[in-house]
């Protein structure tokens, strides 16, 4: 296969600056030296990304992933080293970027495109399509700097996805906007992918590279850690997560508690498996029962154990929670590993992407382990029902 | 879907002059809608639109036909034709110079997030300019139709000379200018007052003989301002064949500094699209 992004011996250093001497003054008061310390973002990284690929690339913040997603795009050159890309590149760093506000809508999807590198004519062909994705048609001759910044972000998202571009660079871009916009993303990337096109995610939501990516790469301080196989990638990140290399939005809520609490670590969660009705299927459908299993662990044997969890919404808001205690049921002694399974039964939820929280600790809450919202199962209900749970309301006349 | 026409693009810290300009022109389209974009936020709520930019040098000329043919006459006849004539050419090259430096750090929005080849912005505004260059060469137009001016017919081919010769000056300094700038905001304010003296250095108010006559064998040292022999081939075009109380040489004279600016300047281009190329790196750090 031919590459289609090629990352040879890529190496990034920043200039932190302490005092940042921007005037002609200040530059001279200090003979032109600023005291600045060198930050190696990226240290002799080479990548191949072949053509078709979807790519994730892993890392927590501040590993160099978005640096290395900016060098792919051409936004930063890098300091030794080159990045190759073959083919029209479109990237979706920031939505909108370069919309001018007192143009309207129209005339910023062609200035848009242009920056793009697109020709006037291509536009032409598909901007009926970008109104349409971006559900702007009655506001697209309307100045943008009357628009919502729903709107700003549907028109920038529209003209990104329909400039044809071969590779596609997503920066978890898809977590703006409501949740419908978010699933039309979604489904953009998805026929993205069933097209051929190249995409490179990044991003630290493991579960989405697992979903839809062949492969991947982690990166660690600047440093390609591991490359290939999605879930070997995933495990060797993850392990490197617990091994102490941490990123604060990660596990940083784990390493609060563990601070506080004196049994941190006596009961390891090793594994939360959401456990779909159809395994072929990634989601659950309304009415479908859903189950999750966590596998807990201990080196001795620990009888105060209880499992809480909880579910949050798309947008974060806690909809169901409770634990073993309150469900009446008593763990006993765990010593070694142990599966307990969560049945949830029938979810009266409406589409979107959950995420689930899975704590362990003892009765009087002092924690052993806690994995904060890092499994998300996806709910597919169909219907045109709008909100989160499913009511089974009925409408009469007389 | 695939585009086979869209060639590999390596970004790497080394690169060739060559490809460079081959991905600007390639990006030529974006130019043209960076000038349009330019001119529509300029005018969008104002009544009159583009009627502005034709009615500051229309008021320029009523006053200085007040001032210097009414109340002191004497010096260059109808002077606000010959003022007009190179003041046309200096607010080209101010207005490019002065948005051309600025606008990399004016779009540091797109700089920080797409990839497009970024000598481009100097370059729209400059284009920009040159549509008003143009505007307000209606101006001149109706003005000589009015005065019945006698213009220059052997002269006017020096004028496409020139303005290529401006123009080529013009965005070497703004190219490099704008990418200094970046890294020393002082660039902006510098430009600006560098630009006061060296109007006053051109022979735009005063007539060039003014000038060289007291330089004498030195003459020669004042056509080192680009700007001057510029200037100099507008007027003869123009105003030349109305008055002999301005300078009066020979079309190859004209052509032959013309050719001098084109060849300097070209030198310069390419010196600061090196420049550029090389500041380029850290643009995203410093926005």
């Amino acid at each position: 296969m031919a590459a289609a992004v090629e990352i040879d011996r890529v190496s990034k250093h920043f200039k932190i600056y302490r005092e940042k001497y921007t005037s002609a003054k200040e530059r001279l008061i200090h003979f032109g030296r600023v005291p600045h310390e060198e930050f190696q973002a990226l240290d002799d990284v080479s990548l191949r990304i072949e053509a078709g690929q979807t790519f994730g690339l892993l890392g927590h913040n501040g590993s160099g992933k978005s640096t290395l997603l900016k060098c792919m795009a051409g936004i930063l050159q890098p300091s030794s080293g080159s990045v190759t890309t073959v083919g029209r590149l479109a990237a979706l760093l920031e939505l909108g970027a370069g919309f001018q506000p007192d143009l309207t809508g129209r005339e910023n999807v062609y200035l848009n495109a242009s920056i793009l590198g697109l020709k006037k004519g291509f536009v032409d062909k598909v901007f009926d399509d970008i109104v349409a994705f971006a559900e702007l048609e009655r506001f697209i001759d309307t100045p943008v700097k009357h628009y919502s910044s729903g709107m700003y972000i549907r028109l920038g998202f529209a003209t990104a996805v329909h400039v044809d571009p071969e590779i596609l660079l997503v920066d978890e871009v898809l977590a703006v906007g409501d949740e419908a916009f978010q699933r039309k993303c979604l489904d953009k990337v998805r026929t993205f992918q069933a097209e051929g096109r190249t995409i490179v995610v990044v991003t630290h939501a493991v579960e989405l590279v697992r979903q839809m990516c062949d492969a991947a790469a982690a990166l660690d301080h600047g440093r390609l850690v591991i490359e290939g196989d999605p879930n070997d990638v995933i495990r060797e990140f993850r392990e490197r997560l617990m091994a102490g290399v941490t990123s604060l939005d990660e596990v940083g809520r784990e390493m609060a508690t563990s601070e506080l609490s004196p049994f941190w670590g006596k009961v390891r969660i090793e594994e939360i498996a959401v456990q779909y009705p159809d395994p072929e299927r990634h989601n659950v459908t309304h009415g479908e029962p859903l189950c999750f299993d966590v596998h807990l662990t201990s080196n001795e044997p620990i009888d105060d154990v209880v499992i809480g969890y909880a579910i949050y919404g798309p947008m974060g808001q806690l909809i169901h929670g409770s634990n073993s205690h309150l469900k009446g049921v008593e763990l006993g002694v765990v010593d070694g590993p142990r599966r307990i399974r969560f049945d949830l039964g029938s979810l009266p939820l409406l589409d979107g992407t959950y995420s689930l929280t899975v704590g362990a600790h003892t009765l009087s809450g002092l924690v052993y382990d806690h994995w904060e919202q890092k499994r998300r199962f996806e709910v597919a209900a169909g219907g045109r029902d709008e909100g989160m749970i499913s009511l089974p309301a009925r409408i009469t006349t007389d | 879907m695939t585009d086979l026409s869209q060639p590999a693009r390596t970004i790497t810290p080394k690169g060739h002059l060559g490809t460079r300009v081959r991905e600007i022109f390639r990006y030529r389209e974006l130019l043209v809608n960076l000038v349009r974009k330019d001119l529509k936020v300029r005018y969008k709520s104002s009544v009159l639109g583009f009627l502005w930019s034709l009615l500051t040098p229309a008021m320029l000329l009523v006053v200085y036909y007040f001032v210097f043919s009414v109340l002191l006459p004497g010096g260059i006849p109808r002077f606000p034709i010959y003022l007009l004539s190179g003041l046309l050419v200096w607010n080209l090259f101010n207005v490019g110079l002065v948005s051309g430096t600025g606008s990399v750090v004016g779009a540091s929005g797109i700089v920080n997030k797409v990839w497009f080849p970024r000598e481009v912005l100097p370059l729209s505004a400059i284009g920009a300019a040159l549509v008003h260059f143009f505007l307000q060469g209606i101006v001149m137009v109706l003005t000589l139709l009015a005065f019945r001016h006698p213009v220059g017919w052997t002269y006017l081919p020096l004028l496409p000379v020139a303005l290529v010769a401006l123009l080529l000056f013009c965005a070497a300094l703004a190219i490099f200018f704008s990418a200094v700038n970046v890294y020393l905001r002082d660039m902006q304010h510098l430009v600006e007052i560098a630009l006061l003296p060296l109007f006053f250095l051109s022979p735009i108010v005063y007539s060039y003989d003014l000038i060289a006559n007291r330089l004498g064998r030195f003459a020669g040292l004042y056509l080192l301002n680009p700007v001057t022999p510029v200037v100099l081939a507008f007027q003869r075009a123009i105003y030349g064949n109305y008055s002999d109380v301005v300078h009066q040489f020979p079309f190859w004279w004209y052509l032959r500094n013309l050719v001098f600016v084109i060849i300097g300047s070209s030198v310069l281009l390419v010196i600061s699209l090196s420049v550029f190329r090389r500041l380029e790196g850290n643009f995203t750090e410093e926005l």
